[in-house]
């Protein structure tokens, strides 16, 4: 298996390591940080195999995406962040209601 | 002149305009009202335009950039690409004349920009071709929607918006994966390229799975609803409009795009089709049996959203057999939800103004003193349950024909029941609506443009049952629906 | 949730195995958009493939992502305050950092801006260290003159997205098409949209660390 299929995996292992960990804490902050960690493997799978061709350059359209993808999620983190911040001052507490599901 | 109004890019004008006008209002906040009224008014001729383009020269496909796929982008637009996009613009006006009057200065300086994005948001990914730029549009939906909800600022809207905000996200890497999947095994994003170069394998697997989920989590279907009900119900009433008509909608659409081009002709017929019709039927009957426990309306209405929803994938099921007819159906039951719900959700808005707050059982001779609300409601309710005439009944109809030619007696029981639970609610609500409360309360000045908005949508909902041929004409445009049939 | 921790574990090894066994079975050698991008590239103003990607070819997708970063700020302002904000005085070694370092950062910005269009590099890189430039600044206790923060900011903050569509009316009109450059003056014209989008990054990112709207006046 070549690095860039080595990267790949790591990617995968980063998605679902965030998914596990969207659903069992109950924290909204460790909630965002595990999108944010689903989202930076989702972003290396991307970025790893746009380079399995082994030429000298790689393939531009899944940087690309990846440029695309960064700059949603910081919007998408920000937006999160305060609303958190929002959560916390009005219920005391950073978590949701409901026994903290999702 | 016919010549010069058929070449005008309709397609990218519906896109343009509400995002200029968007950053114009932000910029110029004293602009915002008028300007955004302004703006989806100009939708609704926009859309008939692209309208007269598609039923005039065929199927619509633009190159921006003049870079056709794979390397570009592509804006493409056929029937069911144009009645999504004349949901958005009916939808989207009757809620602007609305919240013209609901919201007071400084929410309103708020709303504007932020629903204007909403309204390109949607135009655009009605418009797309391309599933990463259709993942752009998801996202700038996505945070428009929840940025809304949370307009209110109160405890349940915050954390409604919040979980909201998690699903959404959730569903939107879950899509991102499933297309970085696509891309990596055959090069391109663009529909139709992936549609001729797929094949199933375990990637496209994958791919499905992925993206599925992340769809049906943000369309709500059973059980990934659980976000649903607190953040349309705890939203600005038009916002809640906005949401259970237009925004649920739109990740319903892709995942029908994506089925009827890609993944269906792969894998229809493996389960797949049968397990969203099982989930829709349990989003029928548990959507339908939540609704009738609860006692605040706008409740009653977001769980009524959530059943609703649940029709739409009892089509997936019956289009091996009868692909126009039960895909035909589902479109239909889309587009009168989408202007029954926005009438009823206004309704609740009214109510809410009407007497501050929206118990169902405190209700208090609304017929009376607001006979359009009452009205609005009872014709939205028409369509909710399927009775002639109206659009609703249309959708239902179709939907039963297909299911009683292919003997599916379980759909069939499942549609009627659903009916029944329907009706159920309705009445419960349209009960209270007569009778006094009992400790009756001073009622509120409702504006007359309030009332108005929501009595015409819904009035629109049943409309729409005298307009079937010239609307499932329209659909045929494109024969998106024939290509899923399995051929024998 | 301890005990249900446990039992979602296997579910999510056998997620992982499942998706890494479809990650693997992704083709060696595959069809990619490379060699499209190379053949065109001369055509599109820029030597840089990724920049060529995204401002030319896919320059629709980053119109739409440069909208999804004013949304969120938008959203962010709409939620008011969200703390009780401390302001503490910067102790010197944090002052003297950010007078240090500022000027050296704006350059750095300036210099990504530039070399974008043949290396690596470009509006977005360039916007973010200018981002970090102002969490910089804003970490050291400044604060935006207050008779700039009302229009004069927000036409900063939709300088990057408002270019790009005057970008697209503009060559709708001349055009004919959307977004399509004219060959010759390709180079040009992304480089102006690059450096709206610049500006407009890193005061959105600034303006989003420091959460509230500043200096929020109420006739406005």
């Amino acid at each position: 298996m070549s690095t860039a299929f080595l990267y790949a995996l790591v990617g995968v292992g980063l998605f679902c390591i965030g998914l596990y960990a969207l659903i069992v804490h109950a924290h909204l902050l460790r909630k965002i940080l595990a999108i944010n960690v689903m989202g930076s493997g989702v972003f290396l799978v991307l970025v790893a195999l746009a380079n399995r061709t082994e030429n000298l350059s790689p393939d531009p359209v899944p940087h690309a995406m990846v440029i695309t993808g960064i700059v949603v999620a910081i919007s998408a983190t920000a937006l999160a962040l305060t609303l958190m911040l929002k959560v916390a001052m009005e219920t005391g507490r950073a978590e949701l209601p409901d026994e903290g599901r999702e | 002149m016919a010549t010069i109004f058929l070449a005008i890019p309709w397609g990218v004008i519906l896109i343009l305009l509400p995002l200029a006008t968007g950053m114009i209002c932000f910029l110029w906040p004293k602009l915002a009202k008028i300007l955004g009224v302004m703006t989806t008014f100009a939708i609704v001729p926009s859309v008939v335009g692209l309208g007269w383009q598609i039923a005039s020269n065929g199927v619509y496909r633009y190159a921006i950039g003049g870079w056709s796929a794979p390397l570009g982008i592509e804006l493409y637009a056929d029937g069911l690409s144009l009645l999504m996009l004349a949901a958005t613009a009916l939808v989207g006006f009757g809620v602007s004349v609305y919240s013209v009057a609901y919201f007071e200065r400084a929410a309103a300086v708020r709303f504007w920009p932020i629903w204007l994005f909403l309204l390109a948001a949607l135009n655009a990914l009605f418009l797309s071709a391309d599933i990463f730029n259709l993942y752009v549009t998801l996202e700038l939906m996505g945070l428009a929607a929840v940025a809304l909800t949370a307009l209110t600022g109160s405890k349940e809207a915050l954390t409604g918006a919040m979980r909201y905000l998690l699903a959404t996200l959730l569903g939107s890497l879950s899509y991102l994966f499933g297309v970085a999947l696509l891309y990596l095994s055959y090069g391109s994003v663009d529909i139709a390229i992936l549609a001729t170069r797929v094949i199933a394998s375990p990637a496209v697997w994958a791919a499905l799975g992925l993206m599925g989920a992340g769809l049906l989590l943000k369309t709500a279907l059973f059980p990934l609803h659980f976000w649903l009900p607190p953040a349309h119900a705890s939203a600005p009433a038009p916002v809640s409009a906005l949401l259970s008509a237009l925004v649920v909608k739109a990740s319903f659409y892709i995942l029908l795009r994506l089925w009827l081009t890609i993944f269906g002709p792969l894998v229809g017929g493996e389960g797949v089709d049968t397990l969203l019709g099982l989930l829709g039927a349990a989003a029928v009957l548990w959507g339908s049996f939540q609704a009738l426990r609860q006692t605040r309306l706008k409740l009653l209405v977001a769980y009524s959203t959530v059943a609703q929803v649940g029709y739409l994938f009892l089509a997936f099921p019956l289009a091996a057999a009868a692909g126009v007819t039960a895909w035909s159906a589902a479109v239909y039951l889309a587009l009168s939800h989408a202007l029954a719900k926005a009438a009823m959700f206004l309704v609740a808005g009214n109510l809410l103004r009407f007497g501050g707050h929206d118990r169902i059982a405190d209700l208090d001779r609304v017929v009376q003193r607001l006979p359009l609300t009452a009205g609005a409601f009872a014709l939205a309710s028409v369509s909710i349950m399927g009775l002639p005439p109206s659009g609703g009944f249309i959708g239902k109809w179709l939907l039963l024909e297909a299911a009683l030619a292919q003997g599916r007696w379980g759909l069939v029981a499942v549609m009627i029941l659903g009916g029944l639970l329907a009706a159920t609610y309705v009445f419960k609500v349209l009960g209270h609506t007569f009778t006094q409360a009992d400790v009756p309360h001073e009622p509120n000045l409702v504006p007359a443009s309030m009332e108005w908005a929501a009595l015409l949508l819904a009035l629109g909902a049943v409309l729409l049952g005298f307009l079937a041929s010239p609307v499932l004409a329209l659909v045929g445009i494109g024969d998106v629906f024939s290509a899923s049939e399995v051929r024998p | 949730m301890g005990r249900n921790r446990w039992l979602l574990l296997p579910l999510f090894v056998s997620l992982f195995v499942g998706l890494s066994y479809a990650v693997l079975s992704l083709p060696e050698h595959p069809e990619s958009l490379q060699k499209m991008v190379v053949d065109k590239i001369e055509v599109s103003g820029v030597s840089n493939p990724v920049t060529a990607v995204l401002l030319n070819f896919r320059g629709y997708d980053t119109l739409l992502e440069m909208v999804v970063l004013l949304l969120a700020l938008l959203g962010v302002w709409s939620l008011g305050s969200s703390a009780v904000r401390r302001e503490a005085t910067p102790d010197p070694v944090l002052d003297t950092l950010a007078r240090l370092l500022v000027p050296v950062l704006i350059l750095v910005a300036a210099y990504l801006l530039w070399v974008g269009a043949h290396a690596p590099g470009g509006a977005f890189q360039a916007g973010s260290v200018l981002g970090a430039t102002g969490v910089l600044l804003l970490l050291a206790g400044w604060r935006l003159r207050a008779d700039l923060t009302a229009l004069p900011l927000r036409l900063v903050l939709v300088a990057g997205p408002g270019a790009f569509v005057a970008m697209a009316v503009v060559t709708l009109l001349i055009q004919g098409q959307l977004l399509e450059y004219p060959p010759a003056q390709a180079g040009i014209l992304i480089l102006i949209l690059e450096t709206g989008a610049t500006l407009s990054i890193g005061a959105t990112l600034t303006a989003l660390f420091l959460g509230t709207r500043p200096q929020h006046k109420e006739n406005e």
